[in-house]
């Protein structure tokens, strides 16, 4: 089940006071065409491990490769989508994907950036809202945007913080859906953090069970990489069947047990 | 919205009956008051004797000021012909204004250039933010007149020194002001320019402009404001042309009535200045 190892993580950790670094010695793979989600608690970290993926914060010590190459600094190969979507307010949906199209591709003319933000806009199911100003949009369209821009730049790893927490439950199953279809179709790797249980069954190929860091009796315990888990459920699971596959609640028992039990108290 | 329109119809009612109010006041308080009912009350002797003590007791007392009326037939006479050219003492208040607007987009442009890159260079800067903090600090709340005496000695052009008044004024508020606006430009945004590798000229133009216009717009406008009220004060200092001028040459003709119509003018431009500048706010703000 898993490929060639695309990006490689090695004993990453980061300090803010000293001492008592947030996390250390994470080191995880993921293969190409991978889906992998992170989860756990708030302030364990997974943001900052995301940041330094991204290359937007830096790592106190440890190294993460991508292809066989040390990531520093940020990178047109690898795309975000933010929590807070992050849509330039003062560009239109149209614009705002055509800004990163051109920041992509600088020599493509006019008629070729047109065609391209329209072919991903379409592929968010966006195309009769395209010439609209974010703040015309509901909170999942501006997310689905987010999603677009990332996608449109035809990044190696895509990089998902939490882009579905500020979204209501409905809103947030129909963009999980658009998003499975899309990274099944194009075979996207993708790196997600999510609090939610299920959205990482349905999503992800392989989860990364984090545990925050804590006082033990032993002294300061930073956090890390509790666990991994494979999913074990088929590749062709969909959010309406989920819970009715066999292995689903086994599954998803582990994961809460998890995070109620030794996330915090690891 | 028809509420809205009623408050709006409402206001411009109270407004014209504020403004009749005011007409009303002025015009009875510079009536002229009559003499002629102490006069009559005097005996023909008493009358002669006020004569001789160099008063007169049948004559109209009048206050000097203009009426309302005469103040209107100035402004009629005044805008039939602004543009005409009679010496240097005499020009038509087109010609004046013009003037003035002319120093002040000059100076007003000048400080465009040099406070909006360098405010640019202290919002993004931390460095150069404490470094300018001290100059910035000290050199703000000087008035702007005060630097007339040496940019006169220094630059040695009455105009150009007025120039330089507008100038030194209108810079720090957009200088402060695009510091701020530059420094509170959104860290998403930035990380988003950031991922996309976006070259610092396109960073510069694209993201952080748009995302700090507004507050930078607010800044022009006030500095603006400022611009203009100050070109009236340099303008009586410096001679020549300007409506400043034209107010100051007024008064020493002790015609009132030019006077008053000036100060008007001054009052209606700078409004028309300050809601132009309000237009380009509004185009330039988003909504998140």
């Amino acid at each position: 089940m898993r490929m060639s190892t695309f990006l490689r993580v090695e004993r990453l950790s980061r300090v803010y006071v000293p001492g008592k670094p947030v996390f250390d010695e994470v080191s995880f793979d993921i293969g190409r065409g991978e889906f992998v989600c992170i989860i756990g608690h708030s302030g364990c970290g997974k943001t900052t491990v995301l940041n330094i993926l991204a290359g937007l914060d830096a790592a106190s010590s440890g190294y993460v490769f991508m292809d066989n190459r040390e990531v520093s600094g940020p990178s047109l190969d690898r795309g975000v989508v933010f929590q807070s979507h992050a849509l330039m307010p003062w560009f239109s949906v149209r614009k705002n994907i055509a800004f990163a199209v051109r920041s992509r591709w600088p020599e493509w003319g006019r008629e070729e950036v047109r065609q391209h933000v329209e072919r991903f806009v379409a592929m968010v199911g966006l195309s009769h809202a395209i010439d609209r100003m974010p703040a015309e949009l509901s909170g999942g369209m501006k997310q689905r945007v987010g999603i677009a821009r990332a996608f449109a730049i035809q990044p190696r790893l895509l990089l998902l913080d939490e882009p579905f927490g500020a979204l209501d439950a409905l809103t947030r199953g129909t963009i999980q859906d658009e998003l499975m279809t899309i990274v099944r179709e194009t075979g996207q790797t993708v790196f997600m953090i999510t609090h939610d249980v299920d959205e990482a069954i349905l999503l992800a190929d392989r989860i990364l069970l984090m545990s925050n860091g804590n006082e033990t009796a032993a002294g300061y315990r930073a956090g890390r990489i509790a666990e991994v888990v494979d999913n074990p459920l088929p590749g062709t699971r969909t959010r309406a069947t989920l819970h009715h596959l066999e292995g689903y609640y086994p599954f998803r028992n582990r994961i809460v047990d998890f995070l109620v039990a030794r996330a915090r108290a690891a | 919205m028809t509420a809205i329109r009623g408050l709006a119809l409402k206001a411009a009612l109270v407004s014209v009956l504020l403004f009749a109010l005011f007409l009303g006041a002025w015009q009875v308080a510079t009536t002229p008051v009559g003499g002629s009912a102490v006069g009559a009350a005097l005996t023909p002797e008493q009358i002669e004797y006020a004569r001789m003590m160099g008063k007169d007791p049948g004559a109209q007392k009048a206050s000097g000021f203009p009426t309302p009326g005469q103040v209107a037939a100035t402004i009629v006479g005044h805008l039939a012909d602004p543009f005409y050219d009679k010496g240097p003492n005499d020009k038509g208040i087109g010609i004046q204004l013009g003037h003035s607007l002319a120093r002040v987009g000059l100076g007003f442009a000048l400080a465009c250039l040099v406070a909006i890159p360098l405010g640019f260079l202290i919002g993004m800067s931390p460095l150069m933010r404490r470094a300018l903090d001290p100059f910035i600090q000290v050199l703000k709340p000087i008035s702007p007149l005060a630097w007339m005496p040496l940019a006169l000695y220094t630059i040695k052009d009455s105009s150009a020194s007025g120039i330089f008044v507008i100038f030194i004024c209108s810079v720090w508020p957009m200088l402060v002001n695009t510091a701020f606006g530059v420094a509170s430009v959104k860290r998403e945004w930035l990380n988003v320019a950031r991922t996309l590798e976006v070259s610092a000229m396109r960073k510069a133009f694209l993201v952080i402009l748009p995302a700090a216009a507004p507050t930078i717009l607010t800044g022009m406008r006030i500095s603006m404001g400022i611009a203009w009220l100050v070109i009236v004060a340099a303008e009586m200092l410096v001679g020549g042309t300007g409506i400043g001028y034209f107010v100051w040459n007024e008064w020493n003709n002790l015609s009132l009535t030019n006077v008053i119509f000036a100060v008007l003018l001054i009052g209606v431009v700078g409004m028309l200045l300050d809601m132009a500048f309000g237009r380009l706010q509004r185009a330039v703000t988003y909504v998140e």
